[in-house]
């Protein structure tokens, strides 16, 4: 379970994450949406403790992310957005590591290990560098990695950006495989708004920090006139073009600008 | 202990991997040795210094392993552009773990490098004039190389990328080279430069390779050599433990 309570992240003046507060129930799929610079990224960064909330409170599991964040680090995997692997390593190596780094012990890891490379289907490829891989296999393997620990919440920034559609079917199908068999909590961001409307049991956009809608994808559709997700997407979060991940830093500089003059 | 071991791990497959490097690596000393070795030679030997390759050679193995052991450090930006930093941090391990394996591993791979360089300078015709000190060289090998992969992991936590890379490459390991004594002896240079040598901490630990491999090689002397080695050592792996605890990734 993920409970987040009026969760605030201040760089400088400009505040990225504006007083959040929601649940995502045990075995829920979650789809966290919001253009750009929104917040969504510095959201996940604080729910796995790689940033420090400027107020508010984050339990994953019963453990508080910033008091207890080793337990709460046990209890959670996740997908970055850009990759993470150690290219210099194989696919096999890389999944020791992790399974190390997490303490799980040699037996049960290896045979994790196994069962998951056999699941993303690299089992025959374990022993080739990662450098030699394609984007997608990359993600496989990723997911693979950050299921070794069996964790509770599985985190997933935009674990679909760049592939190409078998690629992105096959990985929700493992997702969703995971989901019903583990009973394992998904929280998922992503720019697909199908994906979100076909796997997500409960949807929340945000958009300036600020969370702009929640509910079930019935829910919303009631709310906003039954129409497809895309549309109370661009209804709520307007139809400009934001700018990429900098838009904290340009309001800084934006900012300074007004400061100087 | 084996959150360590499997960093340590990772350095040493890396740097093993990475054929091009070594040999790559290998040039620069290989050039040092024979153009200075035997460029200065005559010199060195008509103004009463003796041998100057066998007074070179500690100084280019000590070389090679400040700028392996420091761009081992270093390596932690590249962690951090490839991601690999974030798959770390985010695990349940204490980044003083994460720090000592993987200095620990930058080090191993900076000691191996310098062994490759003392047996090249071997080849090129190096005679230790005693290798019963030969295990005692290693150590301080180690220490050497152990001080500038923390130095190394100090610098890299500062950094956000690769573009301050010249400015240590010139204002901090080429200084710390070239005024080390490595190349020329410590007696009778004028005093900003002995004073500076004083300072530099390879100076030590060339003197401490000298003193191991040759008869009447110390300087400073193999136990000022040693303590001051120790303590820099330790300055440096607590000053990197607390920049890259604080490190954002």
């Amino acid at each position: 379970m993920i409970e987040i309570k009026n969760l605030v992240k201040k760089f400088g003046d400009f505040t990225a994450v504006d007083n959040i507060s929601f649940t995502v129930q045990d075995g829920e799929i979650f789809a966290f949406l919001g253009p750009n610079g929104a917040g969504k990224t510095t959201t996940i960064r604080m729910l796995t403790t790689l940033l420090h909330p400027t107020s508010g409170e984050i339990r994953l599991n019963d453990h508080d992310a910033v008091k207890d964040s080793g337990g709460a680090r046990h209890s959670f995997g996740i997908v970055f957005q850009d990759p993470s692997l150690d290219d210099e390593l194989t696919a096999w190596e890389n999944l020791e590591l992790h399974g190390v780094l997490y303490g799980v012990e040699k037996k049960l890891r290896h045979e994790r290990m196994i069962e998951l490379l056999n699941l993303v289907e690299l089992w025959d490829r374990k022993n080739e560098l990662v450098k030699n891989f394609s984007g997608g296999m990359k993600r496989r393997l990723e997911i693979a990695r950050g299921l070794i620990h069996h964790p509770k919440i599985f985190f997933l920034d935009e674990p679909t950006l760049g592939l190409d559609p078998q690629t992105r079917n096959h990985i929700w199908n493992y997702i969703k495989n995971l989901n019903q068999k583990e009973q394992i909590t998904i929280f998922f961001t992503t720019h697909y708004m199908e994906e979100a409307e076909k796997s997500a049991h409960k949807i929340a956009i945000i958009d300036y920090g600020q969370i702009v809608a929640q509910g079930t994808m019935e829910e919303l559709k009631s709310q906003y006139n039954n129409r497809s997700l895309e549309e109370i997407f661009l209804d709520l979060t307007g139809h400009d073009i934001r700018a990429a991940s900098a838009t904290a830093v340009d309001h800084l500089r934006a900012r300074r600008q007004r400061w100087h003059r | 202990m084996k959150v360590i071991y499997i960093l340590w791990l990772r350095q040493l497959k890396r740097y093993l991997r990475s054929r091009s490097r070594i040999i790559g690596s290998l040039g620069q000393p290989l050039l040092f040795l024979v153009a200075l070795g035997f460029g200065f030679g005559p010199i060195f030997q008509k103004a009463g210094g003796g041998n100057y390759l066998e007074f070179l050679a500690p100084g280019i193995i000590a070389m090679s392993i400040l700028f392996t052991a420091l761009f081992s450090g270093i390596e932690i930006i590249w962690d951090r552009q490839f991601g690999f930093l974030k798959e770390m941090m985010v695990a349940p391990v204490s980044r003083l773990k994460i720090m000592f394996g993987r200095t620990l591993g930058g080090a191993t791979v900076a000691v191996l490098q310098g062994v490759i360089v003392f047996l090249l300078s071997l080849l090129i015709g190096f005679r230790p004039q005693s290798f019963n000190l030969l295990l005692p060289a290693l150590i301080f090998m180690f220490l050497i190389a152990l001080l500038f992969a923390a130095l190394g992991t100090a610098i890299a936590s500062l950094l956000k990328d690769m573009q301050g890379y010249s400015l240590i490459m010139n204002f901090l390991v080429m200084p710390i080279f070239f005024l080390s004594g490595a190349l020329f002896p410590l007696n009778n240079l004028p005093g900003v430069i002995e004073t500076i040598a004083r300072i530099d901490p390879l100076s030590y630990g060339v003197d401490a390779l000298r003193g191991s491999l040759l008869a009447n090689g110390a300087h400073f002397g193999l136990m000022t050599d040693s303590l001051v080695l120790v303590v820099i050592v330790a300055i440096l792996l607590a000053l990197g433990s607390y920049l890259f605890s604080r490190m954002e990734v």
